[in-house]
């Protein structure tokens, strides 16, 4: 059972290792603002879903299993937020000052 | 090998950040840097079990410093150019590099010398930690054996409350701290600060609350609470009272307060500023703590609100 659940650590742990990873690529290397936060966001949500998910087994007690899941979605609803934010200023930016 | 690179890799990027926070010429990429730096040492403080150090790191000295330095570099963004212009002279600089590096070399000598194990309390604070009644040695220390520190930390807050109060212009004196900020309010920012802050004010509290036992206490959850108050402030719904209302200052004060009147209760009692008589220790440190966290809550949120700028009705 341990084994298993070992397994599935790493692979969940691993899977969110990879999504963080691609979503610094991508912050690094795409073109624009919106796109950069797209792939920042994505990162975010999916890679800390990912390895909060493979944290569980390992949690003593459903209460910490819990704060785990809660964090996760306070991260979601703050990301999803600040994206928002973020996205709309540049945005107005981009109106105030248009590419030549 | 794999731990070694756990561990080396915060301290280099936190070495890295420093030198580029120093460097950099702009205002906001300092701040920026800053705000990284004082996450990476959130990091690092967690990786040395120092989690109460780590939470408040992450509550005052990233969180709430960093939101200070953010609106003073924003507010400085007409000044910078004007600022550049007058560079100090060679000697100057160079003046300042040397005694920097000074400092950073006792530090890096001091540090080096230590005996190993460095000298650490850690033991006798556990072993007299049962009279006190609450589980979490740090705790012990910021209440009961250095509770002399706590509470001049407590004032020094007010004192830097009467500083960016002082700020104010002379017609806004007793007016209203900060703009009024206008935000849609159908708007995404309008909506994260009617969710957001039921959740934060019980994180704010549970973190006050399991403080007794486990990393937490009442500067973390305070900044919390006032964030989320901030939060609601900057999306528009709702508005900091006049600076003169007397309930706020009250409250204001209503935490140091309570905090020196439990210490005269230990100069009657034991002969002591600030003992605790006897198995009274739990609940006068309750009572202290109870008292406080409103108070450091509405100090930090006004800190973070600013000066005075709008005249009072």
């Amino acid at each position: 059972m341990s084994a298993v659940a070992d397994v599935f650590s790493y692979i969940a742990i691993g899977a969110g290792a990879f999504f963080f990873l691609a979503g610094t690529v991508g912050l690094l290397r795409f073109p624009d603002t919106l796109t950069r936060l797209h792939a920042l966001t994505k990162a975010d949500n999916l890679g800390l879903g990912l390895v909060v998910l493979g944290l569980l087994p390992h949690v003593d007690g459903v209460l910490n299993g819990m704060k785990l899941v809660v964090i996760w979605l306070l991260v979601l609803l703050s990301g999803a937020d600040a994206g928002q934010l973020i996205a709309r200023a540049a945005r107005r930016a981009l109106r105030r000052h248009p590419p030549a | 090998m794999i731990v070694d690179a756990f561990y080396a890799a915060p301290a280099l990027l936190i070495l890295a950040l420093g030198v580029y926070t120093t460097f950099v010429r702009d205002t906001f990429p300092a701040t920026v840097g800053f705000l990284a730096y004082g996450l990476l040492l959130t990091v690092a403080w967690v990786q040395l079990h120092g989690v109460d150090v780590a939470l408040t790191e992450a509550a005052i000295g990233g969180g709430l410093t960093g939101l200070l330095l953010v609106r003073a570099s924003a507010k400085l963004r007409a000044t910078e150019a004007g600022a550049r212009a007058q560079r100090p002279s060679l000697a100057l600089r160079l003046a300042a590099a040397v005694l920097c590096g000074c400092v950073t070399l006792a530090l890096a000598i001091t540090v080096l010398t230590l005996p190993d194990p460095a000298p650490s309390l850690a033991v006798e604070a556990l072993a007299h930690i049962a009279p006190t009644g609450v589980g979490n040695p740090i705790t012990a220390v910021l209440m009961a054996y250095r509770a002399m520190d706590t509470l001049l930390e407590s004032i020094v807050l007010l004192l830097a409350l009467v500083g960016v109060w002082s700020l104010a212009p002379d017609r806004a004196w007793g007016g209203r701290p900060g703009p009024r900020y206008n935000a849609d309010p159908d708007g995404i920012l309008a909506f994260i600060a009617r969710v957001l802050p039921p959740i934060g004010i019980i994180v704010g509290v549970y973190i006050f609350w399991v403080g007794a036992d486990a990393p937490g206490g009442k500067f973390q959850g305070a900044t919390i609470v006032a964030a989320m108050w901030l939060l609601t402030l900057m999306a528009g719904l709702s508005d900091v009272p006049p600076i003169s209302r007397r309930w706020m200052r009250v409250l204001l004060v209503a935490g140091p307060a309570v905090f020196i009147a439990v210490g005269i209760v230990g100069v009657i009692t034991t002969g002591t500023f600030l003992a605790y008589p006897d198995g009274w220790a739990k609940p006068l440190i309750l009572v202290i703590e109870f008292a406080l966290m409103p108070s450091l809550a509405l100090t930090l949120g006004l800190v973070l609100a600013g000066a005075p700028e709008r005249p009072a009705p």
